[in-house]
């Protein structure tokens, strides 16, 4: 398992690289996103209207941080569970983007857009939000301001920790379960 | 009649939903460390590590343990005797706008249909349970939406007994996967009826990790369950290796003769809870 120290936007020779397993220190501009957020890309996506970010070599963070006390630019930010956004993700990847940071499971839909789009999904700790928010530096809302926590920020990273899930040839890092072992197979 | 003023409530509600999203408690951070200590690979060290990171950067400097501060679940045990002038609800109600606010904690409470956010995490979801006295015990739970996601319910039929119940809980912590946020704490609730079962699963989530269910046929099947689930290699956040779960809790209630309701509650690992008697 190799280690690599990237920077966005990512390109395609990048993301060929990446196999299931690497560790990734990522750092430059992502921007955040989530259940509402997506919902309201689709819709201008629909209606042929420009997104709010460009989604060229982009890195979507799926995250709803906790509001910035004095003195720091974010609060708690690790990564919320990212099947909720398998419904929009094929779509983003269609369009340019090109990881997306999260945790838990995807779809069979969304590993096929990696393979087709040259695209990669990312795990982040879940549950160490706090651990997280010292690699960001920097955060601003670039839309939807009114979702408060599910805004879409433009982070500026720096070494943010990452591992490659799902890469782009089909590996798949996530443990399956062992259902004989437990008794139940 | 005791009576309790409203701004005590107010005060320790408001205290408790900031503190227990700062401090893991000393049982998940003790169980963390001998976990870790019974992992062979390295990315489930690699993930203790980072959680342990996490917690003690969390105390120092005041920010949560994860930006999911949850919904705010309360048991109450409401004595008799006890009466809080201005309404209990409204009091609880109250320290948790209070506590989410000055806590710089996340709102995550919103409208099912329309998906607007309340704005302060209230209403907070509140069970409550009189008994004879005078005393108000509040048990707080900060409860993750992760984890939520993956708990189910489900009415087996009586013929399924045990066996059955076994396979469903297995089963669901095999299907959810890394998406909880393992190693989690899996609260399991047989019995009482279609809406009892996911409360009892819940509270048994408020005990402390290392207690010993004092029913001993329960003990026992607790551990079988953990033994079984730990064997399903999952492992800290999906990973692999042998600690997929903390801890597995069982409370039971009578049911009907038709029935066998089952819940399985599921916890995150950031098992953030406290309690305070007033």
């Amino acid at each position: 398992m190799a280690e690599y120290k990237l920077t966005t936007p990512l390109t395609d020779e990048v993301i060929e690289k990446l196999r299931a397993g690497d560790m990734v220190y990522l750092s430059g501009t992502i921007y955040t996103g989530r259940d509402a957020a997506h919902k309201r890309l689709m819709d201008m996506l629909d209606k042929g209207e420009p997104l709010p970010f460009p989604l060229q070599g982009a890195a979507i963070y799926y995250v709803g941080p906790t509001p910035p006390p004095p003195g720091r630019p974010i609060g708690s930010a690790g990564p919320t569970t990212s099947y909720r956004m398998d419904t929009y993700a094929p779509r983003l990847h269609a369009l340019g983007l090109k990881a997306s940071i999260g945790k838990g499971k995807r779809s069979e839909a969304v590993k096929q857009a990696l393979k087709d789009h040259k695209a990669v999904y990312f795990g982040a700790t879940g549950g160490a939000g706090a651990l997280l928010s010292q690699r960001i530096t920097a955060a601003k809302v670039v839309a939807f301001d009114d979702l408060g926590t599910e805004a879409i920020r433009e982070l500026t990273v720096v070494d943010f920790p990452l591992l490659v899930i799902n890469d782009c040839h089909g590996g798949d890092l996530y443990a399956k379960p062992d259902l004989k072992a437990a008794g139940i197979g | 009649m005791r009576e309790i003023p409203a701004e005590k409530v107010i005060e320790a509600v408001a205290d408790m939903c900031i503190t227990a999203n700062r401090y893991l408690p000393a049982d998940v951070r003790a169980r963390f460390e001998e976990c870790a200590a019974n992992e062979n690979s390295p990315a489930a060290k690699e993930i203790f590590r980072q959680l342990k990171e996490n917690y003690e950067l969390a105390e120092k400097s005041g920010l949560p343990l994860c930006q999911d501060t949850g919904l705010a679940v309360f048991f109450v045990t409401v004595g008799e005797g006890v009466c809080v002038p201005g309404g209990l609800r409204a009091a609880i109600d109250q320290g948790v706008r209070k506590g989410y606010q000055e806590g710089f904690l996340r709102k995550s409470a919103c409208d099912p249909f329309k998906r607007t956010n309340t704005g302060d995490n209230t209403p907070a979801i509140v069970h409550f349970d009189l008994v004879p006295g005078d005393t108000l015990k509040i048990a707080f739970m900060a409860k993750g939406g992760g984890s939520e996601n993956m708990s189910r319910v489900t009415m087996l039929s009586p013929a399924q007994g045990w066996e059955g119940i076994r396979k469903f809980v297995i089963e669901r912590v095999a299907e959810a996967g890394p998406n909880p946020c393992p190693p989690t704490i899996v609260g399991v609730g047989i019995g009482g009826t279609f809406e009892l079962a996911p409360i009892l699963a819940k509270k048994a989530l408020m005990r402390e990790l290392d207690d010993e269910n004092p029913d001993p046929d329960l003990a026992a099947k607790e551990k079988e369950l953990l033994d079984a689930i730990n064997r399903l290699g999952i492992g800290p956040m999906g990973l692999g290796g042998r600690t997929t779960s903390l801890a597995v809790k069982i409370a039971k209630h009578p049911c009907h003769i038709a029935s066998l309701p089952l819940a399985v509650n599921i916890q995150c690992h950031s098992a953030r809870h406290k309690e305070v008697e007033l």
